[in-house]
């Protein structure tokens, strides 16, 4: 993935509590087994119906419980797609969370209030490494995870990273815990 | 003293923030990606032989017997690539036309190969569902698949704790789908994000194993990473004689009694319920946390505290085609689909059939039950259980998702209004434009018979 460090530009908002993946991507474009090209279906039945306007802006301002709902990874490479680097909302799904920044999606919690002030703002500048949002309202602080902020400064995939610790699986599964479980292929 | 989420994780950290993943099931929406990611990077599957995948979201339940014959061509596509993944990587592979083929999540329980104390994972989000083995089961999304694929781990942060304990028992009526829909109503959508759940109390060990399954699969409803529940003589029986069930049963038996929370042991929340004052509920808007008890009506946006609430509710309604104040149970309804991981498992069809025995579906409702699996549909009809739906109106189809997410033939049309036993009401989850209300398989029976929602408990 592209490595991240600094996010800037306008704000594009989705002021709605609880947006579901089934809304980012409806089911019927999960169908394609590629891993592009989503962006122009992100939120189809809302955009299409006129119930919503977005601009492919570089950072989405959203409500609450963002990305709740159906774990597809679809979601966030629509969003990706779409042109946006960075999400802010007060709290996202956990699955949607981990799949943002499996990609090089940002997804950064700030509260209700500072969600609103990056809105009015219009537009923002976010680095990941100082884990800030700065806006014309003020400076905002968001944390992520060590390791996670490593890989997505760096743009690593996280399966090589593992691969480089291959030893720690192998005497892991040298021990027999691993052993206890079915066998799939003797089924 | 420890949780079981503590002993369960502690016992698969390969290293600080790296979890040995014990079973890994795969379909064929949210793999073809990770399986491209492999053959890019030139990797293999690390451990084929806790792999086993299914065709479950895409597949047609009208009869259609294998891959090559799915008429809608993305679908088709889709599946064929899943088939071929899995025998180039050597994974075992319960398609269409297989008699073990099924929902992924019906099929994990019924092989046996979903057992106490494991770590297991799928890119669904229902896998929450395996839980109620007293394993560590969550969804995840297909980065993380390609991740399990290549080294078996997963990283993963450390969740925090919850515990739900449930006092009291159930009324007569009242199902652990309606158990698990309160619960989500009460802590709200958000209520458990972050937190490995763990469900506990009499009301719970006194279900059986699909009860079980309905509520820790509906646990990502509520936002929650995990659900789960002590294993127990239950669990066990369940467990036993299954095709993949341990060589070693009571050895394995010795290891899963140590599986169950230490007394004492502290969770990071707790939360307390009495299971018997609960009632049968039905979800009025477009998130499963939107919920009455079938005897209410219709809430007013109004009266709530939140603006964002207040909002939230409104379009919903607008969208459910509901006015504030209406009872629930003059709702009328145009379809009644039986189905889905939460709710398809042969206990269920066993409910919703003692319900409509010897009834005629009301003449504006088509009503569709779908079997969970293969297994589950073959059980079924040598109870006869087909023939009650049959003549009672009902279609009986072929095992799959069906319509709990419309990807496949099995949709709901534009402004039609659905009782469904699946787990999301999302807007256009079923088909654009449909609206869903989320009910337990008895609920949803009785409510194909009068073509509105009754309440189970007064309706004989």
């Amino acid at each position: 993935m592209r490595p991240i460090d600094v996010i800037e530009g306008k704000v594009s908002v989705l002021d709605r509590a609880d947006v579901d993946t089934d809304q980012i991507i409806p089911k019927q474009f999960l169908k394609r087994v590629e891993r592009t090209g989503f962006g122009e279906f992100l939120f189809y039945d809302w955009i299409r119906s006129g119930e919503i306007e977005l601009e492919p802006n570089p950072i989405l301002v959203a409500g609450r419980n963002f990305g709740c709902g159906s774990s597809r990874e679809h979601a966030p490479w629509a969003l990706q797609d779409f042109g946006f680097d960075a999400i802010l909302a007060p709290s996202f799904a956990d699955i949607f969370y981990s799949n943002c920044t499996k990609i090089g999606l940002l997804p950064a919690i700030l509260s209700e209030e500072q969600c609103r002030a990056v809105a009015e703002a219009g537009e923002a500048r976010i680095d990941v490494d100082d884990e800030t949002v700065t806006c014309a309202a003020g400076v905002f602080r968001f944390e992520v995870e060590p390791d996670v902020k490593h890989r997505l400064l760096n743009g690593l995939d996280d399966i090589g990273i593992t691969l480089e610790n291959a030893g720690a699986i192998d005497a892991f599964e040298a021990t027999g815990a691993a052993e206890h479980g079915p066998v799939t292929t003797a089924l | 003293m420890k949780t079981m989420f503590d002993k369960i994780w502690e016992s698969h950290e390969v290293s600080d923030g790296l979890i040995y993943i014990d079973l890994h099931l795969v379909h064929e929406v949210t793999s073809p990606q990770a399986f491209d990611g492999l053959r890019l990077a030139g990797r293999g599957v690390r451990r084929a032989d806790k792999t086993i995948a299914t065709a479950d979201h895409n597949v047609p339940t009208d009869g259609t017997k294998a891959a090559r014959l799915i008429a809608d061509e993305l679908s088709r596509i889709q599946v064929e690539t899943l088939e071929r993944n899995c025998e180039e990587f050597g994974i075992p592979i319960y398609s269409l036309g297989s008699e073990r083929q099924g929902i992924v999540h019906v099929i994990g329980p019924e092989l046996g190969v979903t057992q106490p104390g494991m770590t297991i994972v799928c890119g669904d989000s229902h896998t929450s569902t395996h839980g109620a083995f007293g394993a560590l089961a969550f969804g995840i999304g297909t980065s993380e698949v390609e991740h399990v694929l290549a080294t078996q781990c997963l990283v993963q942060k450390r969740p925090k704790t919850m515990r739900i304990s449930y006092s009291g028992e159930l009324g007569a009526g009242v199902t652990p789908k309606d158990l698990i829909l309160a619960t989500i109503g009460r802590l709200g959508t958000g209520g458990m994000v972050g937190h490995a759940v763990e469900y506990a109390g009499p009301a719970i060990e006194s279900l059986s194993m699909p009860g079980r399954m309905t509520i820790c699969n509906m646990t990502i409803e509520a936002g929650g990473r995990a659900g789960m529940i002590a294993p127990d003589e239950t669990t066990f029986e369940w467990v036993h004689g299954r095709a993949s069930a341990p060589e070693d049963f009571e050895a394995a038996v010795e290891r899963w009694r140590a599986l169950p929370t230490d007394e004492g042991a502290s969770f990071d929340t707790e939360v307390e319920i009495d299971a018997s004052s609960i009632s049968p509920m039905v979800t009025w808007g477009t998130t499963p946390g939107m919920v009455v008890e079938v005897t209410d009506s219709i809430p007013d946006p109004a009266a709530m505290d939140s603006p964002a609430d207040r909002e939230s509710a409104q379009r919903a309604l607008s969208y459910m085609a509901l006015e504030p104040g209406t009872p629930m149970t003059s709702v009328a309804l145009d379809r009644v689909f039986i189905g889905s991981c939460t709710n398809s498992r042969i206990e269920d069809l066993r409910e919703a059939a003692a319900v409509v025995d010897g009834r005629k579906v009301a003449g504006s409702v088509r009503g569709m039950v779908v079997p969970g699996s293969q297994a589950v549909k073959a059980t079924a009809e040598e109870e006869g259980l087909d023939e009650v739906f049959r003549s009672a109106g009902f279609e009986w189809r072929e095992a799959g998702c069906s319509m709990c997410l419309g990807m496949n033939p099995d949709t709901l049309a534009e402004g039609e209004r659905c009782a469904s036993t699946s787990n999301r009401n999302f807007e256009g989850r079923q088909g654009k434009g449909g609206r869903t209300h989320l009910v337990s398989p008895k609920m949803a029976a009785a409510a194909a018979i009068e073509g509105r929602f009754v309440d189970i408990r007064d309706w004989s």
